[in-house]
């Protein structure tokens, strides 16, 4: 369980994960955020309204999956460190997951790195297709993945091979 | 001797939020901090906070220091002393201060004590060897002066301050080999605990530490599983190969001035230990003493904030300052304070602060 272990349950995720048909329409948020906490910035960095108004600070963000563009605006304002992108129209085989990352070093693109699961197994190697690390982002990084399809719902993490 | 209208002894951010909107409405301040930098706790949060867009959520707490510090040190009405450590309150009023091997005493009108808390520490053998430190500590360490504790550290306890200095740690480059809890559940916000998680760090719930190894320094610890009456389960024990044992049971309220000064204090659990009564001003049961921050009650650097702008508010306006917006002001503090301790998060610090008002 996750108050447990810090790893989300099965249970969990299917609570928030978009419907297939989204996912086979483009890039598109998902908040893995399931506690009540006292806490928006996710809420107030979407342009798109994509994330349902707070009505009480504690809420949960709720996205819609529709008006998602899958911009990753939200990613790096979320002090959890909760929001991925996922893109499952990205290839034939691979899958993009955007990731946000706060460690150095900070993959070039190209670089082969391993993908990582939410229980910090490795489960495959991905490859860095773009780094976005702008001053807006304040020292949070998104770093995009090419990820095996299949594990496009469980890389969440990467680990760079060697240090440079 | 000095005289001055407020005296703000902490330079946290609740000092520093007392200070400026004291002298906003136009009272004169004297703002003291032990230490050689104004910021507090918040010098050492590199992490991104949570709370709403009003109290600067998604902001890193260094920043938010920074920028506090530097409008209190440009404001006329302020006057600051670092490096000068606040020693006692006595029964005339008088405030003494230690500075560079100086005494100063100093006659305010009102104070605001705004001292932060310390950490608790843990019983267990071998607790005292080099390498057993507190988490803030380890964080004054790594995000202060840049220096790496050991090579492999276990982490005792998975609130919110265990699970974010293991994650500072890892963006030093130092390993975790673990965070144990000894409770069921883990105390942090979860995603800061799934963010650790991912990065390879186990949290093990109802597990305690029994002792630390080594002869002159920390090699090890011995750590087991809890059963339900928290007593060790035996043949459970694993010895982990560390050179830090990092302890993250707690804070307390630093409460000394207070007890010195005569304030009716009650011990309330869920607020972190002694706490002083106090009224909705925030002032104490002795007349023109006021507190901030987490010397009332262990809670988080958006709330310090908060009540140390509704303390430099109403210290301010009992000395007759006012301004059109007062009314709203104090308003508007009051109802985010509320917001902040609203969710099921913030039932913990409802029930605390419930035990403490006047
Ligand atoms: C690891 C960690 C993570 C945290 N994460 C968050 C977070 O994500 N969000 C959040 O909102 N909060 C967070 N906090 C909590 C936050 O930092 C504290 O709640 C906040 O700093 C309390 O503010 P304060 O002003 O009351 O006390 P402090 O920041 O502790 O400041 C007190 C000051 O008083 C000074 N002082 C004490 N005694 C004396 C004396 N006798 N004379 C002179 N000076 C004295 C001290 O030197 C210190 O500078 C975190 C804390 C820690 C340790
Ligand atoms: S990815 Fe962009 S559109 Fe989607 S929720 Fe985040 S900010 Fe809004
Ligand atoms: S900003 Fe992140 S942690 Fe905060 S509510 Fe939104 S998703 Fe959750």
């Amino acid at each position: 369980m996750l108050a447990e272990t810090g790893i989300p349950t099965k249970e969990n995720l299917a609570s928030i994960m978009p419907p297939d048909e989204r996912l086979a329409q483009g890039p598109v948020a998902i908040a893995e955020c399931f506690q009540n906490i006292p806490c928006d910035p996710c809420y107030h960095s979407c342009k798109q309204g994509a994330i349902q108004e707070f009505q009480d600070i504690n809420d949960r963000p709720q996205i819609d999956f529709n008006k998602c563009n899958g911009c990753g605006s939200c990613m790096s304002r979320c002090p959890g460190l909760a929001i991925f992108v996922v893109d499952a129209t990205y290839g034939d085989n691979e899958a993009l997951v955007k990731i946000p990352y706060e460690f150095l070093p900070i993959p070039e693109v190209g670089e082969i790195v391993t993908a990582i699961n939410r229980a910090g197994q490795p489960v495959a190697d991905a490859k860095i297709i773009k780094v976005q690390n702008t001053k807006v982002q304040d020292r949070t990084a998104i770093i995009w993945l090419a990820v095996p399809k299949e594990y496009m719902m469980e890389v969440r993490h990467f680990k760079v091979k060697e240090v440079r | 001797m000095r005289q001055i209208e407020i005296a703000i002894v902490g330079g946290g951010p609740a000092g520093l939020a007392a200070a400026l909107n004291a002298s906003k409405l136009g009272a004169r301040v004297i703002l003291i901090d032990r230490n050689d930098y104004l910021g507090g706790q918040l010098i050492k949060q590199t992490h991104r906070f949570f709370g709403s867009k009003q109290q600067r959520a998604s902001e890193r707490g260094i920043d938010i220091a920074l920028e506090l510090a530097r409008e209190v040190m440009s404001n006329e009405h302020i006057e600051v002393l670092t490096k000068a450590t606040a020693l006692g309150y006595y029964e005339d009023g008088v405030l003494l201060v230690e500075q560079a091997g100086k005494i100063i005493a100093i006659k305010p009108e009102r104070v605001i004590i705004a001292t932060g808390g310390a950490e608790k520490t843990l019983l267990f053998p071998n607790n005292d060897l080099p390498g057993v430190y507190g988490a803030g500590a380890v964080q004054t360490l790594v995000n202060v002066y840049g220096v790496k504790p050991g090579q492999r550290v276990l982490m005792v306890g998975a609130g919110n301050i265990g699970v974010i200095v293991s994650y500072q740690l890892l963006q030093a480059g130092v390993e975790v080999a673990a965070i144990i809890e000894a409770a069921p559940r883990i105390g942090a916000y979860w995603v800061h605990a799934a963010k650790v998680v991912r990065a390879g760090v186990p949290i093990y719930t109802r597990h305690t530490i029994l002792r630390a190894i080594g002869e002159r320094e920390v090699k090890g610890a011995v750590i087991a599983q809890l059963d339900e009456n928290w007593q060790p389960i035996p043949g459970t024990e694993r010895e982990l190969a560390v050179d830090v044992i990092c302890l993250s049971v707690g804070l307390t309220p630093l409460t000394e001035l207070l007890w010195q000064a005569g304030c009716q204090m009650t011990f309330v659990p869920e607020l972190g230990g002694n706490v002083p009564l106090r009224n909705e001003q925030l002032e104490t049961s002795v007349p023109g003493i006021y507190v901030a921050g987490d010397v009332g009650g262990i809670e988080e650097a958006s709330a310090a904030m908060m009540e140390g702008a509704l303390a430099g508010l109403n210290a301010a306006a009992s000395l007759g300052y006012t301004c059109d917006t007062l009314i709203d002001d104090r308003q508007n503090v009051l109802q985010q304070l509320a917001g902040l301790r609203s969710g099921p998060v913030g039932e913990k610090i409802r029930k605390g602060l419930a035990q403490c008002s006047l």
